[in-house]
């Protein structure tokens, strides 16, 4: 009886685990489902790669919105990953105890704020800001980076953060032994200790950069060509699927499946890869 | 923790009372508890379902589908019991639901093609287009020809339409949008709008943004404009009520109720109030222009 009850027991947890798991499952299959029809009938080169989005007139290509995606997360790692790397060191290796408990829950605070709210904010004082001071119609690729750099902040600062606190002690005071000043011994010792870390650090803020919608609807003006500037606007893989999902029916409805299909093939990989630079040691 | 637990449920424990002793452990008794409210769920949503069988269907335009939600919803609290089920899915597929009568009622926010012109027909309402710009823009004035040639990046300063010099930062709405499907077939023609066009994904927010940028220009339902834009005259004619009724301002279109024949019952009921002076004056309240307004 009691093996039976164990056996239960460990059979239910394995369900509900498996639960979790089968959401993700029957996600990727629904998508799939969905999306395969239209690229299989436009082939993979032409959606990917086609320059063209005019679902009214039946050209389906993505390549604008792949730019989009790629320059709004560029700008934005560029923007946001220097500030995230020095913020994780002076909370891990300067800050007094006091300073590093009032700093550290207030960037945990970033990561709470609804996106839609990040993209009101954007709209009501970056796209203006950047139209009256650098010109264009505001909605740009330089309005969308700025806004994603503040919202992977958190994701980049708690992971690098932590890769830095769990070096051994050892190597700080050996680095001190040997007569290194505190940056020294952050520059030549630590840093790159835990680069692994700060790596899969920078590429998870990467992934939630990409992954972004709402905000960046509101910001990025969601013209589909290759923009010519960080002034020009730009849309990308989200938004595509963001601002169309409303009327689209029929193969229009596909395609934006099928963009989700593209959009989930990045993800994964990006996370396959921030895995992979941590397990490699 | 475990032990205590698995000793006091020891004794339900033999076989014939071990469905009850588990029916009655805390973790099942909330699974039997979700496995009602998802039985009750489905039942109550199927039923939802046989409810829409006896009620109206009305399908079609994704532009008057926000209205005719308006209208069915105080039709059905004027009328308990009813069922109005307003879908969308776009001016084609509502006049072929009509036709082929899926639906009682098909909506067509474009005049009928010569085929579809043996349905029966009404329009219940009139929605002008304005094209719209900031106020600080000094231009007053466009034909319709230059709005076409903004949108396609033929013209794309405003210097060459009389204005200062400063790029046009051309606004239009998402495809399958039924405002911009609208524009494109009246002011379009052949050809396309450019893809550099900034996207956005309501009226509200292209005149928001027109507002907010003296170089834009956009184009919304003329019942939303406001005094935060401006609404520029088409080949001299200003974009007003008036001029959408008398036929002179050429930008609008007919909001039309589309049957295979000509309705009866509960379909007849529904459009008595629709046209009713109630109905009309609901519709006016929203922005469109009625069509028995100044007769």
């Amino acid at each position: 009886m009691k093996i039976n009850k164990e056996k239960i027991s460990g059979l239910l947890f394995l369900l509900i685990a498996l639960s979790a798991l089968s959401v993700l499952a029957l996600i990727t299959i629904f998508i799939f489902i969905k999306g395969v029809p239209i690229i299989t009938k436009v082939g993979l080169f032409n959606f990917v790669f086609g320059m063209v989005w005019d679902p009214s007139h039946g050209a389906y290509g993505i390549f604008p919105m792949i730019i989009g995606s790629v320059s709004v997360t560029l700008g934005a790692a560029i923007l946001g990953v220097p500030v995230a790397i020095c913020c994780s060191i002076f909370l891990a290796e300067f800050a007094p105890a006091a300073l590093s408990n009032l700093v550290r829950p207030a960037i945990q605070l970033l990561a709470a704020i609804p996106s839609v709210v990040y993209g009101f904010w954007g709209l009501l004082f970056v796209v203006p800001a950047i139209r009256n001071y650098l010109g264009g119609p505001g909605l740009s690729i330089l309005a969308g980076s700025i806004i994603l750099a503040i919202m992977i902040l958190p994701t980049i600062i708690s992971i690098a953060e932590v890769s830095l606190l769990s070096l051994p002690r050892q190597y700080k005071e050996g680095a001190y032994a040997l007569g290194l000043t505190q940056w020294q011994t952050i520059r030549s010792v630590l840093l790159p200790a835990a680069k692994s870390g700060i790596v899969a650090a920078i590429i998870l803020g990467i992934g939630r950069a990409i992954g972004e919608t709402m905000a960046v609807i509101m910001v990025l003006g969601n013209a589909v060509a290759i923009p010519q500037s960080i002034l020009d606007p730009a849309r990308t893989l989200t938004t595509n699927i963001g601002i169309e999902m409303g009327y689209a029916s029929g193969e229009h409805q596909q395609a934006l499946f099928a963009t989700g299909i593209v959009l989930l093939v990045i993800v994964m990989g990006l996370n396959a890869f921030a895995q992979y630079v941590t397990r490699r040691k | 923790m475990s032990i205590k637990m698995s000793t006091g449920l020891m004794p339900c424990f033999n076989v014939k009372n071990m469905k009850i002793a588990l029916m009655f452990s805390r973790p099942k008794r909330r699974i039997y508890t979700t496995v009602f409210i998802l039985v009750f769920a489905v039942s109550l949503l199927s039923a939802c379902g046989s409810m829409n069988k006896s009620g109206i269907i009305v399908a079609g335009s994704t532009s008057i589908q926000p209205y005719a939600e308006v209208l069915a919803e105080e039709y059905m609290i004027l009328h308990p019991g009813a069922m109005i089920d307003i879908q969308g899915g776009g001016s084609s597929a509502g006049i072929m639901a009509a036709q082929s009568g899926t639906s009682n009622l098909g909506m067509s926010s474009r005049v009928l093609k010569d085929e579809e012109k043996s349905l029966w027909y009404v329009e219940i309402a009139r929605d002008g287009l304005a094209v719209i710009i900031n106020p600080a823009n000094p231009v007053q004035n466009l034909t319709l020809d230059q709005v076409s040639d903004i949108y396609s990046a033929k013209i794309t300063d405003w210097s060459q339409l009389g204005g200062t010099k400063a790029k046009i930062h051309v606004i239009t709405r998402e495809d399958g949008s039924g405002t911009r499907d609208a524009f494109v077939n009246l002011v379009m023609g052949e050809s396309n709008i450019t893809p550099r066009a900034i996207v956005q994904d309501s009226n509200g927010a292209v005149r928001q943004l027109v507002a907010d940028d003296p170089n834009a220009i956009g184009f919304i339902s003329l019942g939303l404009v406001d005094e935060t834009v401006k609404a520029l005259q088409l080949d001299g004619v200003a974009a007003t009520r008036e001029n959408v009724m008398n036929g002179s301002y050429n930008l609008s279109r007919p909001f039309l109720f589309v049957a295979q024949t000509e309705p009866t019952g509960q379909t007849k009921e529904f459009l008595d109030f629709v046209l009713s002076a109630e109905g009309q004056q609901m519709l006016v309240n929203e922005g469109l222009i009625s069509p028995t307004e100044g007769t």
